[in-house]
């Protein structure tokens, strides 16, 4: 589905990712995880066209998406971003914009499809009460839940996430994840999701792509990444890995400076 | 939905009454009273009458440009600052009309306005597409066009062509001068119905144009990036959204001189009643634009009849007085 060949690419002149390559299978959830400032927003923002490579190229399908047609990619590939910045609109307003993709030449105004649309994606992601009102006093799990739904309207097959679960709380970071989840299993969607928390990675993600200071560290499914030896290598930080009881998934615990202190001391 | 659709073909509907209302206002009001009710017998009554000059060749091209150069400035204003997010973009800020005014000048300075009065708008053009080339340019890096730049560069250059501008003012002789001052405070007097055709036309044209971007300029209104997940190709668009709005300050400063605060107050009001939807905001605007400049040019030909106020002073105070007004006005709520 998506081929990721040699891609180097940055700001300027600087490169923040030096030769990355990978593939994505259709229906795969692809976690991106790595330390602050090692590339992993830069990937996405590569692959959502954002930035141009330096070199390599990323090809959707068989398609460059440097040469492929804007309005044609944005029906196969929808972004969920961090802080877009929003304005006025209501709700149902906002999510229509993600019917612009699929607009025919001179058409201006949405058609009852478009509208149905709009309204199923509003369902999906349970936030169909929140219509009509205005985007700037809904709360911010609603607002992702708002972002999401405009990326299910482009009716995309891949859908990248810039960490939807930020600033949440952990009801909210669940009820995101499993949505997300949902529409992978249900509908197939391609996921690739950029996540800070190692925990959700482990438990949500089919695979893992580590990133440490623009390269790719590893790459796997969470049990195969996620072990403390390459943790503490890549986050210089001292953890301890077990299973969760239910899923049996890698699970990251922390250890704070005081008790490493302690432990220190009795070894 | 379709009391959404409802309500915006009410409100293009309400203007155009309104613009329709402030033009036979504008026509039946003058040093010469013609009644209201005595414009369709004198316009039965065909050419020859006094009145029916009076309103064919004064009143009536002066609302005709005013309707079109109005609608321009604030098509322009209300295209920019969807472009920029930036409620305080107008068609002055990006120096345009100093270009203009500066090739004016220089015009009248050297004297070229005597070989044909046609050379004054045709000078003003290429002041203008100077500083459009200048200040295009100037953002250009690797085909790439800066936002934020642009409007720092605009504003500059605007300062700029002032500067030069008051120093062929202070060498200039005093019968150049009052050209110079007359066409800088802007006037919708303009003798020539060859020229306010193109005028109407080149409007119209302009807006039907600007309205294929409408979506894309809702597109905007999340950001550049959140446009290009979109589908909106975000360079292409730009480009042609500046040269749509360089036209169309273009060729409204090198007709009607400068003719401040349509472009910024305009698009303002525009928002606070229609919303933020372009599909129906920029029609809204260009017609509320046309109806506030022919208001205006009626207060600045009546005021102190039989003498005439620059436009451009009338709805700098109006249009300013306004602006404070709705801004304060915004902040108790």
């Amino acid at each position: 589905m998506l081929k990721i060949i040699n891609l180097t690419c940055g700001y300027g002149t600087k490169i923040v990712l030096y030769d990355i390559s990978f593939n994505i299978n259709r229906g795969e959830f692809l976690g991106i995880i790595g330390p602050n400032g090692s590339g992993k927003t830069t990937l996405l923002r590569a692959l959502s066209r954002a930035i141009a490579p330096m070199r390599g190229e990323i090809l959707i399908e068989g398609k460059n998406i440097r040469t492929a047609p804007s309005k044609e990619l944005a029906k196969d590939i929808a972004v969920v971003s961090q802080n877009p910045p929003l304005n006025h609109m209501s709700v149902e307003e906002f999510i229509l914009l993600g019917r612009i993709p699929h607009y025919q030449g001179f058409q201006f105004f949405e058609t009852k499809k478009d509208l149905e649309i709009a309204e199923r994606s509003m369902d999906l992601t349970g936030i169909f009460k929140l219509k009509s009102q205005p985007l700037s006093q809904i709360s911010g799990g609603e607002r992702q839940l708002v972002l999401i739904a405009r990326a299910l309207a482009q009716e995309p097959r891949v859908l990248l996430l810039d960490e939807p679960t930020a600033h949440l709380d952990i009801a909210h970071q669940v009820g995101i994840l499993d949505l997300i989840k949902r529409l992978n299993k249900e509908f197939g969607l391609t996921v690739i999701i950029v996540l800070h928390d190692l925990n959700l990675a482990s438990e949500y993600c089919q695979e893992l792509l580590l990133i440490n200071k623009g390269r790719i560290h590893k790459m796997g499914r969470p049990d195969e990444v996620l072990d403390y030896q390459t943790i503490e290598e890549v986050y210089k930080t001292i953890v301890v890995v077990e299973k969760n009881p239910l899923s049996s998934k890698p699970y990251i615990l922390l250890v704070s400076g005081e008790e490493r202190q302690k432990r220190g001391k009795e070894a | 939905m379709n009391k959404k659709l409802v309500n915006k073909v009410f409100w293009v509907l309400m203007l155009g009454g309104i613009l329709l209302c402030v033009a036979i206002f504008s026509l039946a009001v003058g040093p010469a009273g013609i009644p209201v009710k005595k414009i369709i017998p004198i316009l039965l009554e065909g050419k020859g009458t006094v009145e029916y000059n009076i309103l064919f060749d004064i009143r009536l091209p002066r609302i005709i440009l005013g309707f079109a150069i109005g609608g321009a400035l604030s098509l322009a204003g209300i295209i920019l600052q969807g472009m920029f997010r930036n409620p305080l973009v107008e068609p002055y800020t990006l120096g345009i009309s100093g270009g203009a005014a500066l090739g004016v000048s220089l015009n009248i300075i050297f004297g070229l306005y005597k070989i044909g009065i046609l050379t004054l708008p045709f000078f003003g053009f290429l002041g203008a597409a100077a500083v459009i080339m200048l200040v295009y340019f100037l953002n250009m890096r690797k085909g790439i066009v800066k936002l934020q730049g642009l409007l720092l560069n605009g504003v500059m250059i605007s300062f700029i062509s002032s500067s030069l501008i008051m120093l062929i003012m202070s060498l200039s002789r005093s019968e150049d001068l009052h050209g110079i001052v007359f066409w800088i405070m802007g006037s919708l007097e303009e003798p020539d119905w060859a020229i306010i055709k193109v005028t109407v036309s080149a409007a119209i044209a302009l807006l039907v144009i600007s309205y294929l971007f409408c979506l894309d300029l809702n597109a905007f209104s999340l950001g550049e990036e959140e446009a290009l997940h979109l589908g909106v190709p975000i360079e292409r668009t730009k480009r042609l959204l500046f040269i749509i709005a360089s036209l169309l300050t273009g060729f409204s400063v090198s007709v009607a001189g400068m003719i401040g605060f349509v472009g910024l107050v305009v698009p303002h009001f525009v928002r606070m009643f229609v919303g933020s939807d372009h599909r129906i905001s920029l029609i809204a605007a260009f017609l509320a634009g046309g109806a506030f400049l022919i208001f205006c040019d009626t207060l600045a030909r009546t005021i102190i009849a039989p003498l005439e106020l620059p436009v451009g002073v009338i709805t700098g105070i109006l249009g300013g007085s306004l602006f404070v007004y709705a801004l304060t006005r915004r902040e108790i709520h």
